[in-house]
């Protein structure tokens, strides 16, 4: 066994590369780093390089402040929504183009794996990224908190998604990626059928990122049900505090079904067990029920907070309280216990007979009463209020649209009998494109854009918000309503070639343009972003609270202090803040600050991130030395940190009032 | 000594890791749920090979289960007396635990390397894949509490009893309990269970 | 020092000597009189306690060794309100619960419809379905 297991220089000859050859990408790449070397020198940048990366690892990389990694999440998440839709771009590019005598600009086998990255990046990495990203951000403000109930345990979780995310990079440039769909089911997925690293990748990249999402899901739900400001009850909460409650209840149940699962697959490739196996006793379907007893929940968890964002978008931008607060939390919860009631849907057609097809059916049926429930809530919110058509909003009257037709087809894919016709068909991909895109992105861009001058000081260009909007949905609808209608023609999912008498090349034109259109819509986005930042000076948000909110994240100043609040707010009622500014809130002497506990910076969690990457890689390519050093690393680690005593600091009385004192004398109201 | 200082009471602070370890310890409880499942799902996937009644000697399991549950009790007796801060007490109860668990773990390898050496390894079937990684898990989380029992008697003894340690040991404690918790279910379900129905 | 945390943690642990015994006693009894019982069928060559009498048994004394412990060793009931640990321990329950016996009655539901043996099955046979 050679000291670097299974791992050769082949792993690194793709196609095009192959062809170069390897000498000559490795001359290249030194000639690069010459030059690179060699301007930095020229200009005198080695001491920028240096002080920059000093500051990027203070005050971010270590730093356990849930806005700085909430931020962090979102910026990664962002960039893989880059590579998503990049697989995106060249699913269409093949389908248009691989028809008849022609087979398109892929090969068969990249084809399988650029879809598999594509499903795997966007629920994993972009998905969750974003989300984690918000709920960090955003939490800890809304219930007057000053930090999450385990601040470094939130700093591990985002650098195991880091990781994780690092891994699914690597395996574009060593070695390949899975090529069995996004959920790699066996037979396909064992070794007999897929004897290479891709499966591997694909299982340690995502269970390392979701070891990190399971312990988020722990911390969250502690903080929320443990650390609110005196006086704010369970149904005094903001409605998104609601939704990522019971989404945290989702991620801390459903998550160990995928560790399990998971390990139980690495267990068959590695050690040769014969779980999920064709033969030797092993069941594949059980797989599939438990990898959808995980991946149905996985799909609420996604889904609730983004609800939760629209419920304070469309309050806020309505200038009205939200419409039934006590059926919302009643929806969520009810949502939240259904979600584990119907996972069967999933696969209708593997075999189940009646009477499990159609409990699982009902289930189905059932489970979109609460989310209609939600839509008319919103709808009656902003009913008689005074709506601001800002960005935020305009997102969230997209997800309107689109959620709501694609929920349709949702409740009418949960009669088996017709799920028997449309299952694995294009039909199924877009409805649930239609619930992620319309539902999740929708809802996470519009909290991207609400909360940013919260958390950055200033507003995003409306304008180019707008654009990037109508870009999306005009996109969305051109890229996946033909898929509707292609998948009732019988157009199979995951197709790499057809037949040109099958009459679908023209709509996989459509789809073709409306991806190119989305891809516009993200570069309304990042224009917007270059923009925003040049013109931040002119759109400071001065008061702290720019679209005259409802809740207490809009009583800090902006950008929010690395403290949150210096003294914790007591709460009396729902929407805390407008009941604040109503009553007219003046504080009749000068605040009484005490000293607080803040936690000290931590580098532990990205090294024990990092121990987690070797220990994942060293498992893909079978070099079983690493797989134990990386293994002892982060135990040392783990136990070097937890019996630390020293992990906080004190911010002084004194410090405090200066920093507040300072911040009203920006002008900015505390 | 070090006291740990936050701007909540020592109280709440301690009951929001407590909490948050309990949560903790419910996902692991999903975890070995679904092991159980698979393991319910193929004990009958045996493939020609031996099934539970063939390979397990109950006395043998009756053992590991009562050296299992005594240490259960003799670890909430380091608890007891962390409680009265009667440090040596705390060391030698943690010893006897970790002395037990050890032992159980042995019997635990053994009864695995026999059934290697026999030829019915994991490779050898779905029920033998599903009964040593239900069983192997268990094992493992074992191990891991015993490389913290190590860790907090190292601390015991060089820091005292103090703040910290006190809460550190309950949460130990509670993960230890949970620990013989499942194994009366694999007791239950794998082995005597395995025994009855062949 | 080491005196006063007794009372702060009082009411996160409720531990006392007393509890652990009794719970160690009925554990180990519970333990006892389930393999006492599995015994005694496998030396009666499976006759007595008889499978159907048998299995509940054991089953009960499971669940009954596993509430000992609970309340016990892990004094799970002793919070005062809110009752979190309660709360979400009888979540986990209902989780355990609906995946494991979803999942049986999935996996026997596949079985009998697509049973690994092919197509002389007995769904032909119990339906009737001549070729």
């Amino acid at each position: 066994m050679s000291i670097l297991g299974r791992l050769t220089p082949e792993a690194l000859q793709h196609g095009p590369l192959a062809a170069i050859g390897l000498v000559n990408v490795a001359i290249a790449g030194a000639v690069a780093a010459l030059v690179v070397v060699g301007l930095l020198s020229y200009f005198h940048l080695w001491s920028r390089l240096v002080g920059g990366a000093k500051w990027l690892w203070s005050e971010w990389l270590t730093s356990l402040d849930p806005k700085k990694i909430g931020v962090m999440y979102i910026v990664l998440a962002t960039l893989m929504l880059l590579r998503g839709v990049a697989d995106a771009g060249m699913i269409r590019a093949q389908q248009v183009l691989s028809v008849g005598s022609s087979h398109g600009v892929i090969p068969v086998d990249t084809f399988q794996q650029v879809f598999s990255a594509h499903g795997t990046i966007m629920i994993f990495f972009v998905a969750m990224g974003l989300m984690f990203g918000l709920i960090n951000l955003i939490v800890p403000l809304q219930i007057g908190a000053r930090d999450v109930a385990f601040p470094f345990m939130n700093s591990a979780s985002f650098w195991l998604y880091a990781a994780g995310m690092a891994l699914i990079n690597l395996s574009l440039v060593v070695g390949e990626f899975a090529a069995t769909g996004w959920l790699a089911y066996p037979p396909l997925s064992e070794l007999a059928y897929s004897p290479g690293v891709g499966v591997d990748y694909w299982i340690w990249s995502i269970q390392i990122a979701g070891i990190g999402s399971l312990l988020s899901g722990i911390n969250f739900l502690v903080t929320i049900l443990k650390m609110r400001a005196p006086g704010m009850t369970l149904m005094k909460m903001p409605m998104f505090v609601w939704s990522v409650l019971n989404s945290m209840v989702l991620v801390a149940f459903a998550f160990p079904i995928l560790t399990a699962t998971l390990a139980m697959l690495a267990l068959d490739r590695a050690l040769g067990m014969h779980f999920f196996t064709s033969s030797f006793g092993g069941n594949p379907m059980m797989y599939i029920n438990l990898i959808w007893a995980w991946g149905h929940p996985e799909v609420y968890i996604l889904i609730l907070p983004a609800f939760g964002v629209f419920s304070e978008v469309v309050a806020t931008f309505s200038q009205k309280r939200l419409f039934g607060y006590k059926s919302m939390v009643w929806a969520l919860g009810a949502i939240t216990f259904l979600s584990f009631t119907v996972w069967l849907h999933h696969f209708f057609t593997m075999g189940a007979g009646a009477n499990v097809n159609a409990f699982f059916g009902i289930m189905t049926a059932v489970i979109a009463v609460p989310t209609g429930v939600k839509v008319f809530n919103w709808l009656f919110t902003m009913y008689r209020g005074r709506v601001h058509f800002n960005t935020p909003m305009m997102w969230f009257l997209g997800f309107v649209m689109t959620f709501t037709i694609g929920g349709m087809t949702g409740v009418l894919m949960s009669i088996p009998a017709i799920d028997f016709q449309v299952h694995n068909t294009l039909f199924l991909v877009a409805h649930f494109h239609n619930m992620i895109i319309g539902g999740v992105v929708f809802g996470y861009f519009a909290g991207i854009t609400y909360w940013f001058p919260k958390i950055f000081g200033f507003k995003l260009n409306e304008r180019l918000g707008r654009y990037a909007f109508w870009c999306w949905v005009i996109g969305f609808c051109l890229a996946f309503i033909p898929l509707y209608i292609l998948g009732l023609m019988g157009a199979a999912r995951r197709l790499d070639h057809y037949d040109a008498s099958m009459g679908w090349q023209g709509l996989f034109i459509v789809a073709g343009v409306g991806v190119m259109v989305i891809a516009l819509g993200i570069g309304f986005q990042i224009l917007q972003m270059i923009v925003s930042v040049r013109a931040r000076k002119q759109n400071l948000d001065t008061t702290g609270d720019p679209w005259n909110g409802r809740t207490l994240e809009w009583s800090t100043v902006s950008p929010a202090p690395f403290y949150n609040f210096a003294i914790t707010p007591g709460v009396h009622g729902r929407d805390p803040f407008w009941a604040m500014k109503q009553s007219g809130h003046v504080r009749s002497e000068a605040p009484k600050y005490q000293d607080i506990q803040l936690p000290k910076n931590s580098a532990m969690g990205i090294f024990i991130a990092a121990f987690a990457f070797a220990f994942g890689f060293s498992l893909i390519w079978h070099i079983w030395w690493l797989a134990v050093v990386a293994l002892l690393g982060i135990i040392s680690c783990l136990i070097l940190r937890l019996t630390n005593d020293d992990t906080e600091y004190t911010l002084t009385a004194a410090e405090l009032a200066r920093l507040e004192s300072k911040n009203s004398r920006k002008g900015i109201r505390s | 000594m070090s006291e740990l200082k936050t701007n909540l009471p020592a109280s709440r602070d301690e009951s929001k890791t407590v909490f948050g370890f309990w949560v903790y310890l419910m996902t692991d409880c999903v975890l070995f749920a679904s092991l159980f499942a698979t393991f319910a799902v193929l004990r009958g996937n045996t493939f020609g090979g031996p099934s539970g009644a063939d390979l397990f000697s109950l006395p043998f399991v009756l053992g590991e289960t009562l050296l299992l549950l005594t240490s259960s009790f003799t670890m909430g007796l380091a608890v007891l007396a962390t409680q009265r801060g009667l440090k040596t007490q705390v060391l030698a109860w943690l010893a006897v635990t970790v002395f037990l668990g050890a032992a159980f773990l042995t019997m635990e390898l053994t009864e695995f390397t026999n059934l290697v050496r026999e030829g019915n390894s994991w490779v050898r079937s779905g029920f033998l894949s599903s009964f040593f990684t239900l069983v192997g898990t268990h094992g493992l989380h074992i191990a891991t509490g015993l490389l913290w029992i190590g860790v907090m008697a190292a601390q015991v003894y060089r820091r005292g009893l103090g703040h910290a340690t006190l809460r550190r040991l309950t949460l130990l404690s509670m993960f230890w309990h949970f620990l013989d918790l499942i194994w009366i279910f694999i007791f239950t379900i794998v082995y005597l269970m395995g025994a009855v129905q062949g | 020092m080491s005196r006063d945390y007794h009372s702060k943690t009082a009411s996160v642990t409720a531990a006392t000597y007393r509890a652990y015994i009794v719970g160690f006693f009925l554990s180990v009894d519970c333990t006892l009189v389930a393999y006492a019982l599995v015994v005694a069928h496998l030396n009666t060559g499976h006759q007595w306690p008889s499978d159907q009498v048998l299995l509940p048994i054991i089953i009960f004394l499971a669940l009954a060794q596993f509430a000992v412990q609970l309340v016990y060793f892990l004094h799970l009931g002793h919070e005062t309100s809110p009752r979190w640990k309660l709360l979400v321990f009888g979540f986990t329950t209902l989780i355990v619960a609906i995946l494991v016996f979803g999942s049986l009655w999935i996996m026997n539901n596949l079985n009998y419809h697509q049973p690994p043996g092919g197509t002389d099955s007995y769904i032909i046979k119990d339906e009737g379905i001549h070729k």
